[in-house]
C-alpha cells in the first residue's frame, strides 16, 4: 500500500462531496483523508484526497473520478514537489507543575497555546503529518483530553497553478 | 455558479448532438421565447431534444407533468403497468433504435421501481432518460409523503442525475441529461424535478446553453496507439477480434467486417456484441465466456494477441482473470478509459469511439500489411495469413459445435423450440430475452446478423427485462416483428406489461419456454448442489415434486402427468386475460405450426407457452471461478485441445 496526494477540483454544486465519497466506498477505494474547500474561483472547489492504494487501482481511482460530470481536474501531488499541511487542535491536560514542560515541548514543534484553563491548554499545531504525529507522541505522557485534525490540504510548489485551465474552461460555459 | 446563462438569440439552433433519428422536427422552428410553466418548459424540453415516446406513469409530484403531456402531437406517452416495465420498455427502445429511451414515474415508490431498470441500463451502457417528479421544495428533506432520495439512491447506477428545484433550470438540465447520456459510453440519467418547480412560472429557450465543463468524452483515437496496434496485428500468429456491445452502440458494423476481413482474424462477439458481426460469417467463432462456445472461449485461452474491441473483460467472459489468455498481448479500445486496465492490462490501450477506432486501424493495418508484404513478397490475404491458426480454429469448431440431444421422451426441447423461432421469424425480428437459460439458449440458436435485433439484459442480469424490453423495441420499431424468448420464472416478473402492449397497439410476440422451474438456478443446482432443487421449482410448467422429478421412475401416465403440471398460472389464460391470444405448444410435431401461427397474428400480442423439457441444460460451460481452460463442452466432457497441457 502507498499513500498519494491527489488534488481534484470540482464545480462548486451540491452534492459533490457526497458523489466522490460514495464512489470511493463502492469502489472499494481506501480514502485516508479528505478535505474540501473553496477556491481563488467561487464556481469552483478543491478538494485533497490522501488515497491508500497500489500503483494500479491508483489509475482506476483516477480515471473513476474523471468519470464524474463535476469533476474538472486531477492531478496528483508529488510529496517532493508539493507542501503538505494537516491542521491539529489538542487539548491537553497541564497543571502548575506540568504546564512548563507542555509548553516547551509547544514551542520545539512552532506550534501555538491557544487556550489555557488551570487543568489543561489547548494547543494549535499545523505541519507535516509525520510533525503532528511526532509532537502528539511527545504530548500523549501529560494526558490528551481531546484532539481534533484536519485531513490533509496540499499546493504545488514553483509559480504554476493547476487551477488556470480548469478556470479557463469554466469560463466558456458561463 | 453561473447560473442561468442570458438567453442568447440564435436563430438556427444547434441542439446537443447525437440524440435524434432525425424525426419530424423542424429545425428552425423554435419555440420562441415564451413564458409557460415549469411542466410546460419539460414537455417543450423533451419535444425540443426529438423525444417521440415516452414510457411512464403519472402520480402526484408528476402530475402537474401530464398535463401538457396531453396536448404534446410530438410526444407519445405510454401507460404502463408498473415503473419497472416503463424503465426497461425505455430502455428497449434505446437499445433497438440507438435513439435515448425515456421514462417517466412519480416521486417516492414511483421513482424507486425505476431503480433497477436504471441499473440494468447502468451495466449495458443504454442511453437512458429517467424523469421523476419530487415532493415541493419545502418538504425535501421532511420525509413527506412519497418522498425518496432518488438522486441520492441512482447516484452509484447513473452516469449523472439532477435536482431541480428552479423552473429556469429546466431546458438546459434536460438538453444536458440527453447529451450525457447519448455521448461517450451511453448510460442512464436521472433528472428529479420538485412539484412545485413544474408548476412555477418561467421562460422557456431553447437551445439552452451547457454548463458541463467537466465532461468532455474522448471519442478520436490517438494515432500513435493505432499505429501500434497495427504493428501487433501483423506481428500476431494467432490474434483474435474480441467484440463487445460497445461496437453496437457506436455503430461500427461495417466498419468491423472491413476490419476482420483485412485482417484475417477470427472474431468473437459477446453477449453484448451479438448482432454486431454477422454469426453466418465464416470468420465468426461465436460468443466467449461462461457459455461461450469451445472454439471462442479456446481461442482467447490460445491468442497471442487479443484486440479487444468496445468489450470490457468482463467476468462472464474472462472466468477466472489470472488464468485467462496467458499467451495474449492486449490491444484494448474503448471509449470509456476507465474500463482500459480494470481487470486486465492492456499492452496498447486506445480511447476512443469504435467506429473512429476501427476506421482508424483499418487504414492502419492496411499500410502496415503493404510493408510487410513489400518486404517478404506478397503474403496471403485474408484468413490464410494465418492459416494455421485457422487450422486449429476449424478443429474445435468442428469437433465441438453447439448442439443439443432431443429428449427422448416425447417432450419439447427448449432448444429446439428458440432455434424454430429463429428460423422462422421474419426478416429484421428483433429479440429480446429474459435472463437464464433460456437468454443463453437464445444466443446460441438463434443467428444474429443484423445490429440491435439482440436485446439482452447482459451485466445486471434483470430476470422480467424481456416482455417490457420487447414493448419499448415494438414501440420505436413498429415495423420490426419483435419476439420475447423468456422464461416462465423471467415472464411472471414483468408479464403485467402485455396489457399495456395490447390497449396502446403494441403487438409484440413471447415465448415462454416454460420447464417450470428457475432453470439456470436449477442447473446449478444439479451440477452443484448434489440435485437438491431447493426453491426452484415453480409449478407453471411440467409438473415437478421439487426433488427432481425427472429422477423418478414412473410410466407413461406418470409421465403424462407430469408433462401436464399444474398450470399454475395457466399462462394461456393469463394471456387471454391481459387482452393477447394465448396458445400452447406440448408437442414437438406441432412445433412450427404453432410458431406460424403466432407470426400470423399482427393485431395483438400473442403469447405461447412451450411446455418443454426440464432437465435440459446450457452447455458449453465454465463453471463460476474456474479458469476457461476448464471449459465443458457438455456434462463431463472435457475438449481435448490436443495439445498435452491442459491438465
Amino acid at each position: 500500500m502507498s499513500k498519494h496526494t491527489l488534488s481534484v477540483l470540482v464545480e462548486n454544486k451540491p452534492g459533490i462531496l457526497a458523489r466522490i465519497s460514495a464512489m470511493f466506498f463502492r469502489r472499494g477505494f481506501n480514502i485516508d483523508s479528505l478535505a474540501v474547500g473553496t477556491t481563488e474561483h467561487p464556481d469552483i472547489s478543491r478538494m485533497t484526497i490522501v488515497v491508500n492504494v497500489e500503483d494500479q487501482p491508483l489509475e482506476q481511482v483516477t480515471k473513476q473520478l474523471n468519470k464524474l460530470v463535476n469533476v474538472l481536474k486531477i492531478v496528483e501531488l508529488e510529496p517532493g514537489a508539493a507542501v503538505q499541511r494537516e491542521l491539529v487542535l489538542v487539548k491537553v491536560r497541564a497543571d502548575n507543575e506540568t504546564r512548563s514542560q507542555v509548553v516547551e515541548i509547544v514551542q520545539l514543534f512552532r506550534a501555538k497555546t491557544v487556550d489555557v484553563s488551570p487543568e489543561a491548554v489547548t494547543i494549535e499545531a499545523t505541519g507535516s503529518g509525520e510533525k503532528l504525529e511526532a509532537m502528539l507522541k511527545m504530548l500523549e505522557p501529560y494526558g490528551i483530553k481531546e484532539l481534533v485534525q484536519s485531513g490533509t490540504i496540499a499546493i504545488g510548489r514553483g509559480a504554476r497553478s493547476i487551477t488556470d485551465r480548469s478556470l479557463r474552461a469554466l469560463d466558456r460555459t458561463a | 455558479m453561473t447560473e442561468q446563462a442570458p438567453p442568447r438569440s440564435e436563430p438556427h439552433p444547434q441542439p446537443p448532438r447525437a440524440r435524434s433519428g432525425g424525426q419530424s422536427r423542424v429545425p428552425g422552428h423554435t419555440p420562441a421565447e415564451k413564458t409557460v410553466t415549469g411542466a410546460q418548459s419539460l414537455i417543450l424540453a423533451l419535444e425540443a431534444v426529438g423525444a417521440d415516446t415516452v414510457f411512464g406513469i403519472p402520480g402526484g409530484t408528476i402530475l402537474p407533468a401530464y398535463d401538457p403531456l396531453m396536448d404534446s402531437t410530438k410526444v407519445r406517452h405510454v401507460l404502463v403497468r408498473h415503473e419497472q416495465g416503463a424503465g426497461h420498455a425505455a430502455t428497449g427502445y434505446a437499445q433497438a433504435t440507438g435513439k435515448v429511451g425515456v421514462c417517466m414515474a412519480t416521486s417516492g415508490p414511483g421513482a424507486t421501481n425505476l431503480v433497477t431498470p436504471i441499473a440494468d441500463a447502468h451495466m449495458d451502457s443504454v442511453p437512458l432518460v429517467a424523469i421523476t417528479g419530487q415532493v415541493v421544495v419545502k418538504s425535501i428533506g421532511t420525509d413527506a409523503f412519497q418522498e425518496a432520495d432518488i438522486c441520492g439512491i441512482t447516484m452509484p447506477i447513473t452516469k449523472h442525475n439532477w435536482l431541480v428545484t428552479d423552473p429556469a433550470d429546466i431546458p438546459r438540465v434536460i438538453a444536458e441529461a440527453f447529451h450525457i447520456a447519448s455521448t461517450g459510453r451511453p448510460g442512464p440519467v436521472l433528472v428529479d424535478i420538485a412539484k412545485d418547480t413544474l408548476q412555477s412560472p418561467t421562460v422557456f429557450s431553447w437551445p439552452p446553453r451547457h454548463e458541463l465543463p467537466g465532461y468532455r468524452p474522448v471519442t478520436k483515437p490517438h494515432a500513435k496507439q493505432i499505429r501500434e496496434a497495427a504493428r501487433l496485428v501483423g506481428a500476431a500468429r494467432r490474434p483474435v477480434l474480441y467484440v463487445g456491445g460497445g461496437v453496437l452502440k457506436a455503430r461500427a458494423t461495417a466498419e468491423l467486417k472491413v476490419l476482420a476481413e483485412l485482417t484475417g482474424a477470427p472474431v468473437v462477439t459477446t453477449l453484448m456484441g451479438l448482432g454486431a458481426f454477422p454469426d453466418t460469417h465464416p470468420q465468426h467463432l461465436g460468443m466467449p465466456g461462461m457459455h461461450g462456445t469451445v472454439a471462442a472461449v479456446t481461442s482467447l485461452q490460445k491468442a497471442d494477441l487479443i484486440v479487444a474491441l468496445g468489450a470490457r473483460f468482463d467476468d462472464r467472459v474472462t472466468g477466472k482473470l489470472d488464468t485467462f489468455a496467458p499467451y495474449a498481448k492486449i490491444v484494448h479500445a474503448d471509449i470509456d478509459p476507465a474500463e482500459i486496465g480494470k481487470n486486465r492490462e492492456a499492452d496498447v490501450p486506445i480511447v476512443g469511439d469504435a467506429r473512429e477506432v476501427i476506421a482508424d486501424l483499418i487504414v492502419a493495418v492496411q499500410s502496415e500489411q503493404e510493408q510487410l508484404d513489400g518486404q517478404g513478397g506478397s503474403a496471403p490475404a485474408g484468413t490464410a495469413r494465418y492459416a494455421e491458426w485457422w487450422q486449429q480454429l476449424n478443429r474445435w469448431r468442428e469437433t465441438y459445435p453447439l448442439g443439443y440431444d432431443l429428449p427422448t421422451d416425447g417432450t419439447l426441447s427448449p432448444q429446439q423450440v428458440i432455434q424454430r423461432i429463429g428460423e422462422l421469424a421474419p426478416e429484421n425480428t428483433v429479440y429480446t430475452a429474459g435472463v437464464g437459460q433460456h437468454q443463453m439458449w437464445a444466443a446460441h440458436y438463434i443467428e444474429y446478423d443484423k445490429p440491435r435485433t439482440w436485446l439482452n439484459s447482459g451485466g445486471a442480469g434483470t430476470m422480467g427485462y424481456a416482455v417490457p424490453a420487447a414493448m419499448g423495441a415494438k414501440a420505436g420499431a413498429p415495423e420490426a416483428t419483435v419476439w420475447a424468448i423468456d422464461g416462465d420464472g423471467c415472464f411472471q416478473m414483468t408479464n403485467q406489461e402485455l396489457v399495456t402492449c395490447a390497449l396502446n397497439g403494441i403487438p409484440i410476440k413471447v415465448a415462454i419456454i416454460n420447464n417450470g422451474a428457475l432453470g439456470m438456478v436449477r442447473q446449478w443446482q444439479t451440477l452443484f448442489y448434489n440435485k437438491r432443487y431447493s426453491n426452484t421449482v415453480l409449478h407453471s410448467g411440467p409438473n415437478g415434486n421439487g426433488n427432481g422429478a425427472a429422477e423418478e421412475p414412473g410410466g407413461p401416465e406418470e409421465r403424462a402427468r407430469q408433462a401436464a403440471g399444474t398450470r399454475c398460472p395457466d399462462f394461456v389464460k393469463l394471456a387471454e386475460a391481459m387482452g393477447c391470444v394465448g396458445l400452447r405448444c406440448d408437442d414437438p410435431e406441432q412445433l412450427d405450426a404453432v410458431i406460424e401461427k403466432a407470426n400470423a397474428i399482427n393485431d395483438r400480442p400473442v403469447v405461447v407457452d412451450f411446455i418443454v423439457h426440464q432437465d435440459a441444460m446450457v452447455w458449453p460451460m465454465v463453471a463460476a471461478g474456474t479458469s476457461n481452460d476448464e471449459i465443458m463442452a457438455a456434462r463431463d466432457v472435457r475438449p481435448d485441445f490436443g495439445d498435452g497441457a491442459d491438465d
